[in-house]
């Protein structure tokens, strides 16, 4: 047995320290089970260690300029990954937090486990370029969500959420697998370098192959018309779950998507570049349409940002579909941005839910007389997701564009344009109630909305960071930059 | 490098707007004088590049540029020249005139100046930038916060729909332009959003001409143009009074100055090809605006359509693409904001004090509210474009222009002359003079101190401006010229 090269061990640091986490939590759970005052202790534990793995894989895991493969070609250490992977830490941190104060998640040890083995699922992800590990890293990440949705089994609804999700998990991963084994078939290899070599020219089997994959991973970021899932999953599972999954769990998906359409498919980019424009664009319009509907009668916010969810992945494709380095560059950077973003509004929805026990639109009546800074927080979020300035939801959606009209999508951009325009009405509407609406015959003095320490804290982070994404944006699209460039 | 007085300017009310979100909301004596103090000091900066802008040099001057984005060409860069530089001080003084107004604000007064400023920052980013970029930025800045101010602090009738409209509208527009100035990015080939290099991109005249409409027309809704002008007389009456001030006085004014500069200069050809039909949007404009305010039986909505009828004007001088047309235009802007910043704020005073704004209920303010009445005299006058006011140095060289290139526009456009006076006129006949009504004896009370002080304040500007057009008109000249070499002789 050969020993392990240090910078093999640097390079899936991440991984393994999210390893070592999820063991450390298993052995102090016993201990710390008797003790009631506690259980907050293992919210906080799995936060910080986190944040500590969050912060060596900065300092330590940093890719070269050039790839390196990892583990015989299994993985691969670019700035892609390291970028993914980065933000993944950060979003599970941030969720874990929101879990902290959430009853029932924070009882037991499991759901901080399932969530970290999730993360690590996510981190290979981000890095896998070899096909078997690439299926393998995609069901690890999709198993312990599974159960997370499912989690409050004592709630029907979240039990219902599971269930849908693993069976459409469980079909489309067969699709997917079908997909790669064809892939398989035609070259006799399964990493992802050398597969290109077998799609070096069109045909129709290729494109059929293409087909297939893609809609696993459509699945996976939710793209029209593989969304059906995301509404019925995202209002069931427990709220900081439902983050997780429309943030990390999407740019997972998304992180693969760009890996294995640009290291195997490049050749024969222009046969599939207008598949995904064609599903961009329902994507983002049938998304933002039924929104829009979920206004009436004041429906469910969770449902509402489910389906803009759904229409934000339709904008990080057009990114996609530029398929250049600016194209890739801007989806990622357009994907950290909405990590941030939505995040800070599901963490407002966790928060505001906690102490008014509803997910209704109509809840969020007087937020900003009840708590002006939860107010002031969400309008933060919503005018990020609106892609309005100074906040990185603007910059996010300008570049995608930019990206797109370089390469002449200029359908594409105008498509994406209007669109978020339907956006802008919807997420106005829902900070009117905050802003405008009244409490009916209360005052609001009242009954204030007071944020717990670990919510204050993620959401204070997440706004900082939604502002920085679109005030001093050269760091973070130097970061897109280099992921991207290790690509082409 | 110099003082970098610009971004001083752009960035004090951001500042300021965050240091009141630190307030407690009811500490508002205090944020009230913050406020204040923050809006006079832009105002007093804002003075000072006025003063010291060099017009024998003429050109962009007090200079900065500072990396934002280099990926993508994209630097925070500010420089001023003569178009620009009356609107950096119309804003101030709407600005300050603003808080001044809205001192009795009680619901809220903390998100009410922290939206306004920044909103203001986004006006005064707008008016600055000198990158393409940094504009759009500045320019969504300028809109979103104005759904916020008229929702919540609206007229409860019609606030709901009227800022949805508003904001739709406008982020229609800019998006339209947005995509338009993508696509110069790329067609360019200069791998910049910097305005003076884009400008001597040279596109091809086939490029300008697909590409101009777009671009110019999606500011110009924000510039209230026919027929995209709906949603303005809707939003100036909806909102509260320091934010139809800033609305008309100052946000239009973006529309039309973010068209000139980014659709006649960048794209010169376009506009020589384009405005021969852009000259009839602007004419409805003038001509139907001030029918339509003449029908209005609401005190603001006849201020409102008085100002797409003025903002026509605009327009007007800018599709002559003449030197005068030009000028007039430039000078009209700045009128225009000052003149229609006092009539809101009249309107918001006899209003706050009436409770009503129909014309018909009203009357015999003057008696109660005398420096009210003389105010919105002057600016009335203004408004007609009486020699001795600053509107006729405006409308003046407007109408000089348009008679030169084509004079029967130039008499249909003269028409909204007597339709003005007349709607005006029977305005302050009804509301200021005549009989009042018995219900009001009493209820009357006297404006504030501050109130006061603005009102005087626009009517000197105003006055001193029809004096002394020396005041203004060489400023303006400068940055006319430099439009002209762009459009190529003339």
């Amino acid at each position: 047995m050969s020993a392990i090269a240090p910078t093999t061990i640097l390079a899936i640091l991440p991984e393994i320290l999210l390893l070592v986490l999820g063991i450390l939590v298993l052995i102090v759970d016993p201990f710390w089970k008797k003790d009631e005052s506690r259980r907050a202790g293992l919210g906080w534990l799995t936060a910080g260690g986190l944040l500590v793995i969050f912060a060596a894989s900065i300092f330590l895991a940093r890719p070269g300029s050039e790839p390196q493969p990892v583990l015989g070609g299994m993985l691969r250490h670019d700035w892609l990954a390291f970028a993914f992977k980065i933000f993944f830490l950060f979003a599970a941190a941030v969720t874990v937090l929101f879990f902290v104060d959430t009853e029932q998640l924070n009882r037991h040890a499991e759901s901080y486990l399932l969530l970290l083995a999730a993360t690590l699922g996510m981190c290979l992800m981000a890095s896998a370029a070899d096909l078997v590990m690439l299926f393998l890293a995609i069901e690890t990440t999709s198993i312990p969500l599974y159960i997370l949705a499912g989690f409050l089994t004592q709630d029907e609804k979240s039990a219902e959420s599971g269930f849908k999700y693993m069976l459409f998990g469980a079909m489309t991963s067969a699709v997917l697998l079908y997909g790669l084994s064809l892939a398989y078939g035609f070259s006799g290899k399964t990493d992802l370098l050398e597969l290109s070599a077998s799609f070096a020219s069109f045909s129709p089997l290729a494109l059929g192959t293409i087909f297939l994959i893609l809609v696993g991973l459509a699945f996976k970021v939710s793209l029209f018309p593989f969304h059906f899932w995301a509404p019925d999953v995202y209002e069931g599972a427990p709220t900081p779950v439902t983050g997780f999954l429309s943030t990390a769990s999407k740019a997972a998906g998304f992180a693969v998507l760009m890996r294995l359409f640009t290291t195997a498919f490049p050749a024969i980019s222009k046969n599939w570049t207008w598949i995904l424009a064609i599903l961009a664009t329902l994507t983002m319009t049938v998304g933002n349409l039924i929104a829009l509907a979920q206004l009436k009668d004041e429906g469910n916010i969770k449902r509402l940002l489910a389906y803009s969810s759904i229409a934000h992945a339709g904008y990080a494709m057009i990114g996609v579909v530029a398929f250049s380095e600016m194209g890739i560059a801007s989806a990622v950077f357009y994907l950290i941005a909405y990590l941030l973003t939505n995040l800070a509004a599901f963490g407002i929805v966790i928060a505001l839910s906690r102490v008014v026990g509803s997910d209704s639109i109509a809840a969020y009546k007087g937020l900003s007389r009840r708590n002006p800074t939860l107010a002031l927080m969400m309008l933060v979020a919503f005018l990020s997701l609106s892609g309005m300035p100074p906040f990185g939801g603007f910059v996010a959606k300008v570049f995608v564009f930019t990206a797109a009209i370089e390469k002449g999508w200029i359908w594409l951009a105008v498509v994406g344009v209007l669109n978020s325009i339907i956006g802008l009405y919807y997420y106005l509407t829902v900070l009117k109630y905050i802003y405008l609406y009244r409490m009916e015959g209360e005052n609001e003095e009242l009954h204030p909305v007071p944020l717990t320490r670990p919510y204050a804290l993620a959401l204070a982070v997440l706004t900082i960071g939604v502002i920085m994404t679109g005030v001093i944006v050269a760091p973070w699209v130097r970061l897109a930059m280099n992921a991207a460039s290790g690509l082409f | 490098m110099h003082f970098p007085i610009l971004s001083i300017i752009v960035f004090i009310p951001l500042v300021a707007g965050l240091l009141i979100l630190l307030y407690k909301p009811d500490q508002k004596k205090a944020i009230r004088v913050t406020a204040l103090t923050a809006a006079a000091l832009a105002l007093l900066l804002s003075i000072i590049v006025y003063i010291a802008y060099d017009k024998s040099v003429g050109g962009y001057q007090f200079l900065e540029q500072y990396k934002w984005m280099p990926f993508l060409g994209i630097s925070l860069k500010f420089g001023v020249d003569g178009m620009s530089v009356p609107l950096i001080l119309l804003t101030g003084i709407v600005m300050l005139t603003g808080v001044m107004i809205s001192w009795g604000i009680e619901d809220r007064p903390r998100e009410f100046f922290a939206f306004l400023f920044i909103l203001a920052t986004g006006v005064f980013g707008v008016f600055s930038s000198l990158d393409l970029f940094m504009l759009f930025f500045f320019y969504e800045i300028a809109v979103f916060p104005m759904y916020l101010l008229i929702v919540i602090w609206g007229w409860i009738k019609t606030r709901e729909y009227a800022a949805m409209k508003l904001t739709l509208y406008l982020f229609i527009g800019s998006v339209v332009s947005l995509v338009g100035a993508l696509v110069m990015y790329w067609a360019s080939g200069l791998h910049t959003f910097d305005m003076l290099l884009l400008e001597h991109a040279h596109f091809t005249p086939e490029f300008q001409k697909l590409w101009f409409p777009f671009v110019f027309l999606g500011f110009a809704v924000l510039g209230g143009i026919f027929p995209f002008h709906n949603w303005s007389p809707d939003g100036h009456v909806a909102a509260p009074t320091a934010v139809s001030m800033f609305h008309a006085g100052v946000l239009m004014k973006l529309g039309a100055f973010a068209a000139l500069r980014v659709g006649i200069m960048l794209l010169p050809e376009g506009a020589k090809f384009h405005m021969k039909w852009i000259i009839f949007l602007a004419l409805v404009n003038i001509v139907y605006g001030a029918f339509i305010a003449m029908v209005q039986t609401d005190f603001k909505y006849v201020i409102g359509f008085s100002s797409v009828s003025h903002m026509g004007l605009v327009m007007m001088g800018f599709a002559t693409l003449t030197p005068e047309g030009l000028t007039g235009a430039g000078v009209q802007m700045f009128s225009h904001g000052v003149m229609t910043a006092l009539f809101f704020a009249a309107v918001g005073m006899v209003y706050d004090r009436a409770h009503t704004r129909e014309i018909s209920e009203l009357g015999g303010m003057i008696k109660f509210l005398p420096l009210v009445a003389i105010g919105f005299i002057i600016a009335s006058l203004v408004s007609m474009g009486m020699p001795g006011f600053s509107g006729f140095v405006a409308e003046f060289p407007i109408y000089m222009g348009l008679w030169k290139t084509r004079w029967l526009i130039a008499v249909i456009a003269a028409i909204s002359i007597v339709v003005t006076a007349a709607y005006i006129l029977l305005v302050v006949h009804r509301v200021f003079f005549g009989y009042m009504p018995t219900k009001f004896e009493g209820h009357i009370g006297p404006i504030n101190n501050l109130d006061k002080m603005a009102l005087v304040l626009w009517c000197v500007i105003m006055i001193g401006l029809g004096l002394f057009p020396s005041l203004m008109v060489p400023w303006v000249q400068t940055g006319v010229q430099h439009v002209l070499a762009l459009l190529g002789g003339a």
